[in-house]
């Protein structure tokens, strides 16, 4: 066995699930403060990575400067999106604020296809050093700040749930809306704030997976796997996400392990995230952490 | 402090609320009696905004009537709505924290307070409040409302379907908050805590407010007793 391309792939899956962690997490934070399910999330991340790779290319813009700016922009962005689009559907079908998502992901796609090109561009150098020596093996630098990164969103991300005022006042919203707005919460402020934090966060990650690999319109890809992630570790658990976004990252990294050393089938590392989907929610259908909706009647 | 002249409110083409009037002074304890279906709840919920009223309702002398209710919330009138719906998966502490309005600003009631005085709450502090007996959501529900600092609390139906004992110590806490200056207007059926601690009663039948007086009044007058309240 080659023991030493399964460590490097094990890393690898746990880097690219703590970011899909993440995305699922901000795409869990819209769904638990509104129940709408977000189809434009990998676009999110799509116009973040953009934006940054803008500042930086046409303005050299330096990436201290040109990152804040992006979050900054994509936090208006977030709140843009509800105030103009979603808030006019207060009060309309769920479902219909949801088709209005996808609208949404076509919508941007098309316009950064149309801004950008089609073409992946690289990004810009982050680093000078490209390698470091983590125990032994080599790790590329922008791994170790994307788990970084990912790991301080998390820590971020459950301080704001469990302490902040807003994070409360969101989930509070969730459970009851009438009583929470009874208490003085705004319910329009919280799901534009949502909208906000979630955009912000994405970009993060579109701009980590930028760094990494460039951009182009293949990385609003990270949306889809947003869905097994999330889905996985229940549509309403923040900590599920997470735990989801590792568990498919590394899914897909022993997938590839397996197919290139003994199955050779190909391709098998974007689908084994997905069987093991549909195993899990038969055993637990509400995901692992997920709330039992049960309807009396 | 709050005046309502002439309110009316609809559930779809019923006409639920047929023109009530009434008004609460600062620091005075009212209850709104009658039977079940006259629209003692629609009219607390009209006043709060959450079933759209017609008709002026004034609180410290602004028009608040059609305002959405966190605004009105924000305004210091607090609202303790029926089915004592907490929110469950959040710990009783950050239940009581989402009550706060403005952190920067001591209020009357403090978080320690509130669990020194329910020593069963203060025992439950960080554990999910859905795991708590009706009573105690009653009282969770009641001081998560009192962390607003509200001018004004009303409270809808706190003692439906409680034990006796703990409906004495509703009663209890809603007499501690009238002595710490709050006005409070308690919507009831049963009539034991309303006697006991309101300042002035209304009596509502039909959509309407049908007697106003005070606890000895209401004692007195056994025809309106007989006619609107009793089974």
């Amino acid at each position: 066995m080659n023991t030493q391309l399964l460590v490097q792939l094990l890393i690898n899956g746990l880097v690219v699930g703590t970011l899909y962690g993440v995305v699922a997490m901000s795409f869990v934070l819209i769904y638990k403060a509104s129940q709408v399910v977000n189809f434009a999330q990998g676009e999110l991340l799509l116009i973040g990575a953009w934006v940054c790779w803008w500042l930086l290319t046409k303005y050299q813009v330096p990436f201290y400067l040109g990152m804040p700016i992006t979050l900054v922009f994509m936090f208006v962005f977030g709140i843009a999106i509800q105030v103009v689009i979603l808030r006019p559907m207060i009060g309309e079908p769920i479902i219909s604020v949801i088709m209005v998502t996808i609208a949404l992901s076509t919508v941007f796609s098309a316009m950064m296809k149309w801004m950008f090109g089609v073409n992946l561009q690289p990004f810009p150098r982050v680093f000078n050093t490209q390698n470091v020596n983590v125990l032994g093996l080599q790790v590329q630098t922008v791994y170790l700040m994307s788990l970084a990164v990912s790991l301080a969103m998390i820590v971020g991300m459950a301080w704001f749930f469990r302490l902040s005022k807003y994070g409360l006042a969101m989930r509070a919203t969730a459970f009851n809306q009438q009583v929470a707005q009874s208490l003085g919460i705004s319910v329009k402020s919280v799901f534009a704030m949502a909208w906000a934090i979630s955009a912000t966060v994405s970009a993060v990650a579109g701009v980590v997976v930028a760094v990494v690999n460039g951009v182009s319109a293949g990385l609003s890809a990270y949306g889809v796997k947003v869905f097994p992630a999330a889905i996985l570790g229940g549509l309403d658990s923040v900590g599920g996400a997470v735990l989801g976004g590792i568990i498919i990252g590394l899914l897909e990294n022993v997938a590839h392990f397996v197919d290139s050393e003994y199955l050779h089938w190909g391709n098998l590392y974007e689908i084994a995230p997905f069987y093991a989907l549909i195993i899990i929610l038969m055993i637990k259908p509400y995901g692992l952490f997920g709330t039992k909706d049960i309807e009396r009647v | 402090m709050l005046e309502v002249r002439d309110l009316h409110a609809y559930y779809g083409k019923s006409h639920i609320l047929q023109g009530v009037d009434m008004h609460i002074d600062a620091g005075e304890v009212v209850s709104l009696l009658g039977r079940n279906g006259v629209g003692r709840s629609t009219t607390v919920k009209a006043i709060m905004g959450e079933v759209p009223p017609q008709g002026s309702i004034w609180f410290k002398g602004a028009d608040i009537a059609g305002l959405p209710s966190y605004r009105i919330a924000h305004l210091g009138l607090g609202y303790v709505p029926e089915h004592r719906d907490i929110f469950p998966g959040l710990t009783v502490r950050q239940n009581l924290m989402l009550g706060i309005k403005d952190p920067r600003r001591a209020g009357k009631w403090r978080l320690e307070d509130m669990l020194e005085m329910f020593p069963n709450l203060a025992a439950r502090a960080d554990t999910a409040a859905g795991v708590l007996s009706g009573g105690e959501k009653q009282m969770l529900t009641i001081c998560r409302t009192l962390m607003g600092d509200p001018e004004l609390v009303m409270i809808d139906e706190p003692t439906e379907g409680l034990a006796p004992l703990i409906v004495q110590q509703v009663g209890d806490l809603i007499a501690e908050i009238a002595r710490r200056g709050v006005a409070i207007l308690l919507v009831e059926q049963k009539l034991s805590i309303a006697m006991r601690i309101s300042h002035r009663l209304y009596v509502m039948g039909h959509g309407r407010i049908v007697f106003e007086g005070t606890p000895a009044e209401l004692k007195a007058n056994a025809a309106v007793r007989q006619e609107w309240l009793e089974v």
